[in-house]
């Protein structure tokens, strides 16, 4: 009989004592891993996703494209800044009804954070869990993976029609008024409303659909910006370029891990006619910015600290 | 109460010969068509004879024709002519109903005409315009003939055209959703993965049968079951797929089309980049359409008869 070469023994002994001790040892990691996942998404994730599930489910599937399985990955990763890095607080999720409505919030932060984390409570945090379905740009349509990811998670091209449908279907539509203007404005000009758009409004008014208004505090301090550098970017047909000093240290491209606080104010009704004047419109939109306002000066003046 | 003769020009393609099995048994059909049909019923008279000749005149002049469905356009923008006799052809056959004083006219237009495009709203109405032939000039001849019933549509009181533009109709058609998802590989383009909208072709002879009842006129869009990305159908029909970067695709396309290798011109991939999809509530409100095949049935209809 021949004698078992040497590496038939090492190969032996390997598969023998060493693959069970890497099992276990992956194991373990795996354990730990899954209780860090709970204890960042909760006991009832799995639940809040059945539901969602259920809900598209019954109109046979979301018709733009809303896919459970990406969102709950996405969810998954955006709980851990939800949960653990900005430590989000809500106050007033009461306010939100069980139909359509339109969250009226502050943008800022010189990139979008704020919907994201708005998002995720809306789904992590509310009972029942809902869907907020932010509007995105018309190019990001074109952008190949980014689109296919913004449809996956629920988000939607940014036209009219789009917006009707979505509140007929009794959805949240997250609505930033302020636009770009609102994420790129600097430092100094903090929790400052930029000038409103007024489509919303018109929107609000013609599907009689309640605003809620909502202030986001913490974003606006995530990012330092020391003001745009607009002739440069203009030069370089950029569409903002904003100093941002702490993304050249190591570990600062991250955002500050400010604590995030949400405040959801009570419905607001608008009556009237939806093709009114601007003027009119106008006075409206104003209730609102002023409401949001009201809602982020009380919210900073009883924040306990920037990061606690 | 005898509804009189109906009389389907292009009798000889495929979307012809499901329409004339489901009208024989109610009342009397006539084709005309430029292709051979085989093993049609008995009680069906077909014209082997292209409607711009003078020979097709005595079929459209009897008395008994009561009604026109108009299937006749080529869809295949590399016939030599297809343009300008898509357009003859819909000037003759218009032109025959007002001489003729034939009450109703039903065209098959296409959803298609649309055009897909990243500002899309995701479910087009019958008043959004037809922009297809602004990207894709391959288009224009089937725009134009849409237009072209439309500028007869509300002139002619006395004949009721009605315009249907179905979404892209699947089955044992040989058209070019249904080839493509007839293909083995399926080539989608890389980072993009849109909602589909089908119909089943029995669902569109349902619509067309639909379309003649009398009072009816205008323009309906057609749609089949709920819209679903095209992962998820390719999925259902267990295709499998490849990826291609829209640059690369897009050459390559071009290249192909040009030696004939393919019959897909390179424009048409921004229908499986860009929604393109219609809303048939006013089908549904106005000629109780409702489709009655599901989404496994009318994405599964492309793989019947495969090898006949």
């Amino acid at each position: 009989m021949k004698k078992p070469s040497a590496l038939a023994l090492l190969a032996d002994v390997t598969r023998r004592s060493g693959l069970p001790l890497v099992d276990r040892v992956l194991d373990v990691a795996r354990r730990r891993a899954e209780e860090l996942r709970l204890r960042v998404v909760g006991h009832d994730f799995d639940e809040r996703v059945a539901w969602l599930r259920r809900r598209y489910d019954s109109m046979g599937g979301d018709p733009f494209g809303l896919d459970p399985d990406v969102a709950k990955r996405v969810v998954t990763v955006l709980s851990f800044f939800h949960r653990l890095y900005f430590r989000t607080e809500c106050v007033g999720l009461s306010n939100i009804p069980e139909g359509r409505a339109l969250l009226v919030a502050n943008h800022s932060g010189q990139i979008p954070i704020d919907g994201a984390i708005l998002g995720t409570a809306l789904f992590m945090d509310l009972d029942p869990p809902r869907v907020g379905r932010a509007m995105i740009e018309k190019w990001a349509v074109t952008l190949p993976f980014a689109s296919t990811f913004f449809n996956k998670v629920g988000q939607v091209v940014g036209v009219p029609e789009n917006a009707r449908r979505l509140l007929e279907m009794g959805e949240l539509l997250l609505i930033f008024p302020e636009g770009v203007r609102g994420i790129s404005k600097p430092f100094s000009q903090r929790y400052q409303l930029q000038p409103f758009g007024s489509g919303f409004m018109r929107l609000a008014i013609e599907t009689r659909t309640p605003i809620v208004p909502v202030a986001i505090v913490g974003a606006e301090e995530q990012y330092v910006n020391f003001g745009n550098l607009d002739g440069v970017a203009k030069l370089l047909g950029m569409p903002v370029l904003p100093m941002v000093p702490q993304i050249l240290v190591p570990g600062g491209q991250l955002p500050l891990p400010m604590k995030y606080r949400l405040h959801f104010g009570e419905p607001l009704h608008f009556g009237g006619d939806h093709l009114d004047d601007d003027q009119v419109i106008n006075d409206k939109v104003w209730l609102v910015k002023q409401t949001i306002q009201d809602l982020l000066n009380r919210a900073l003046s009883q924040r306990s600290g920037l990061f606690t | 109460m005898n509804p009189g003769t109906v009389l389907i020009t292009g009798m000889g393609g495929r979307l012809g010969g499901r329409l004339l099995r489901r009208l024989h048994r109610t009342r009397r059909v006539i084709g005309v068509g430029q292709r051979v049909a085989l093993g049609l019923p008995k009680d069906v008279e077909y014209h082997l004879v292209d409607p711009l000749r003078s020979a097709a005149r005595e079929v459209f002049s009897r008395p008994d024709v009561k009604a026109i469905v108009h299937l006749g356009v080529i869809h295949d923008s590399r016939r030599r002519g297809s343009h300008q006799s898509n357009l003859l052809t819909l000037e003759r056959v218009l032109g025959y109903a007002e001489q003729f004083g034939i009450p109703k006219l039903v065209l098959l237009s296409s959803a298609n005409t649309y055009g897909p495009r990243p500002e899309n709203p995701q479910f087009l109405r019958e008043d959004a315009p037809l922009l297809a032939s602004g990207r894709f000039t391959e288009m224009r001849s089937l725009v134009e003939v849409d237009l072209y019933a439309q500028s007869h549509l509300w002139r002619r009181p006395e004949t009721e055209i009605v315009i249907l533009r179905p979404a892209h109709v699947l089955g044992t058609v040989r058209n070019a959703p249904s080839n493509y998802l007839r293909l083995a590989l399926v080539p989608t383009v890389l980072g993009f993965d849109p909602m589909l909208q089908a119909v089943h072709q029995d669902d569109v002879t349902q619509a067309i049968e639909r379309a003649l009842m009398p009072g009816i006129r205008g323009i309906y869009n057609i749609a089949g079951p709920p819209p679903v990305p095209l992962s998820k159908a390719l999925r259902v029909l267990g295709r499998r797929s490849v990826g291609i970067p829209y640059s690369l695709a897009k050459s390559g396309l071009t290249g192909l089309f040009q030696f004939g290798m393919t019959h897909f011109p390179a424009a048409e991939l921004d229908f499986i980049r860009f929604v393109c999809m219609v809303d048939d509530g006013a089908a549904r409100q106005a000629l109780g359409y409702v489709p009655e095949h599901d989404l496994r049935e009318t994405l599964l209809s492309v793989d019947e008869e495969r090898w006949a």
